[in-house]
């Protein structure tokens, strides 16, 4: 699904976030990247978004080489992944279910399509009662779920998650990762960017560790 | 791997599908009526404003229509007074009766005349005095100083300015001519104004089409700002630009039609107020002349105007600053 061969990423100003990375991660994994915070978690996960670009290496994305990809067609690709966010980039000035409806309407989804697929999101997450309410009104852990109901509205076949429970308190955070597990379950790709130690170790999935732009170790099934 | 194979083979279908689905113009449709009426909500949740920026545009598209149909209608009603265009021949003071009348047969037969009237020195002084209420005085005159004065109509092929020309002269060189004067002249004076006129508007049109887009433009580029985060949020699930696009030209046609529409109403309240004092002057001069102001072209032609300069000046506005809100 996602397949980095010796990636490093270097921003104008010669930081370099990234050094040298080379992993695979298998279609239908769950996995968990961590590392302290400046260990380039983010940067990791906005090149597979490509909101970043690889400044070397090759980067592919379901089987797809991405590394050199016009801008043209980034947003092809990014239909593909469902983005989490830590502050959850909803639209304030929208309704809970505008908000999930939005990427359906950029894909281009019929009218009734859309209603019933975001709904079953809704659903899924247990936001069903909210649709009309805006996010503002909505407590932390639900803004955090309208967020998730987004990403997975169109089915993407990947799931990326940057410190999706950063906000949360240890029981919302492990109702969130237990929304992610399901949807590993069907299939899903996910990869988690998160710094909740004691988080991840109930929970047992691969870890990819990154220390100051490398990747430290991997564990079982995502190397 | 079973699974991965059949996730590839469901992705492969679901990637098929969304490029059906963008191309499917009945979707296409329906996602720009959408996005045509959500930019048109949105003018109307901000209308205070929107009204403000649609009159600006409003009084710099009426200018030139309003001026262009003004000046329209002088032109018809030059070209009015151009059929009838006729010369005035004035005859010496020794011309009697009788040779003006052989005059007028013999004249009547060139070929450019249309007719010859003739006006006798007596005719003309009683005329004179009844206009201008001079008659008493006239009458202590001891003798007439008018002159016979033949009135020719041009006939319709010799009634442009060249060929009713060469007529004046045919008239001059004649020995019994004093003066042959075509009262067409002014009238060609008036036309050769009015091309100027023609000129300055176009030259004004141009200026104010100018100002329309780039105010259009400005008020995209803000609206741009405004949404900035919307716009990030989109590109980040997947928005290709055109979709990102779309909703501020839409609010930029929407903004020159609204504008194009309360210019029109501006240019017909305007020609409605002038309406009244223009018969009366007309009816001084007994001329049943009145303004036209050809309220469907008019609408048609700002309409198609106004939101061409509208789709103009924010498409200058999205593709110098969409560009710049990328993801980060």
């Amino acid at each position: 699904m996602i397949h980095f061969t010796n990636v490093s990423k270097r921003y104008p100003g010669g930081y370099e976030a990234l050094s040298n990375i080379s992993f695979h991660m298998e279609k239908g994994v769950m996995a968990f990247l961590t590392g302290h915070s400046g260990a380039g978690k983010s940067t990791l996960l906005k090149l597979v978004a490509l909101i970043e670009r690889t400044t070397r290496g090759q980067l592919f994305v379901d089987g797809q080489n991405v590394t050199n990809i016009s801008r043209r067609r980034i947003p092809y690709i990014r239909r593909k992944i469902g983005f989490i966010f830590q502050e959850h980039h909803l639209l304030f000035d929208r309704t809970v279910f505008d908000n999930v409806a939005l990427p359906l309407i950029i894909a281009g989804y019929r009218h009734q399509d859309i209603g019933r697929r975001v709904r079953a999101a809704l659903d899924k997450l247990g936001l069903l009662n909210k649709e009309r309410l805006y996010p503002i009104t909505l407590s932390g852990g639900e803004q955090q779920r309208v967020g998730i109901a987004r990403a997975v509205v169109n089915k993407p076949m990947l799931l990326l998650a940057d410190e999706p429970t950063g906000n949360l308190d240890p029981e919302l955070s492990r109702e969130i990762m237990s929304l992610f597990s399901l949807f590993n379950d069907v299939g899903v790709s996910v990869l988690i960017a998160s710094h909740d130690i004691p988080l991840i170790e109930e929970l047992d999935y691969p870890v990819l560790s990154l220390d100051q732009g490398h990747l430290s170790h991997t564990v079982a099934g995502a190397a | 791997m079973s699974r991965s194979r059949k996730n590839r083979r469901q992705s492969q279908h679901r990637w098929q599908d969304n490029l059906r689905r963008s191309l499917s113009p009945r979707i296409f449709l329906q996602r720009h009526t959408q996005v045509a009426f959500d930019s048109l909500g949105r003018l109307y949740r901000n209308r205070a404003t929107s009204l403000m920026t649609a009159a600006v545009i409003a009084i710099a598209l009426a200018m030139p229509s309003g001026l262009y149909l003004l000046l329209g209608n002088l032109e018809r009603l030059s070209g009015s007074w151009d059929g009838q265009a006729s010369m005035s021949v004035f005859l010496k003071q020794d011309v009697t009766d009788g040779k003006a009348q052989a005059l007028v047969s013999q004249v009547g037969e060139w070929p450019g005349v249309a007719s010859v009237q003739l006006i006798t020195p007596a005719q003309a002084l009683e005329e004179f005095g009844q206009q201008s209420g001079f008659a008493d005085v006239l009458g202590v005159l001891e003798e007439n100083p008018l002159p016979h004065v033949l009135i020719v109509l041009p006939a319709g092929e010799h009634l442009d300015p060249v060929a009713a020309s060469a007529l004046r002269d045919r008239f001059s060189k004649l020995p019994e001519t004093d003066l042959a004067q075509l009262d067409l002249q002014w009238v060609q004076r008036l036309r050769a104004i009015l091309d100027i006129a023609h000129r300055v508007i176009l030259i004004i049109s141009a200026l104010l089409a100018l100002a329309v887009m780039l105010m259009i433009g400005n008020t995209i580029r803000l609206e741009i700002q405004n949404r900035r985060e919307e716009i990030l949020v989109t590109k980040l699930i997947g928005a290709t630009n055109s979709f990102v696009r779309r909703p501020f030209l839409y609010s930029g046609i929407w903004y020159g039609a609204l504008g194009a529409l309360i210019a029109w109403l501006v240019v017909e309240a305007g020609f409605w107020l002038l309406s009244e004092p223009v018969s009366r002057l007309a009816g001084l001069y007994h001329s049943d002349f009145s303004l036209e102001t050809l309220p469907v072209q008019l609408l048609a032609i700002l309409m198609t105007g106004g939101t061409l300069l509208g789709l103009l000046g924010s498409w200058l506005a999205v593709g110098r600053h969409l560009d710049a809100i990328e993801p980060t």
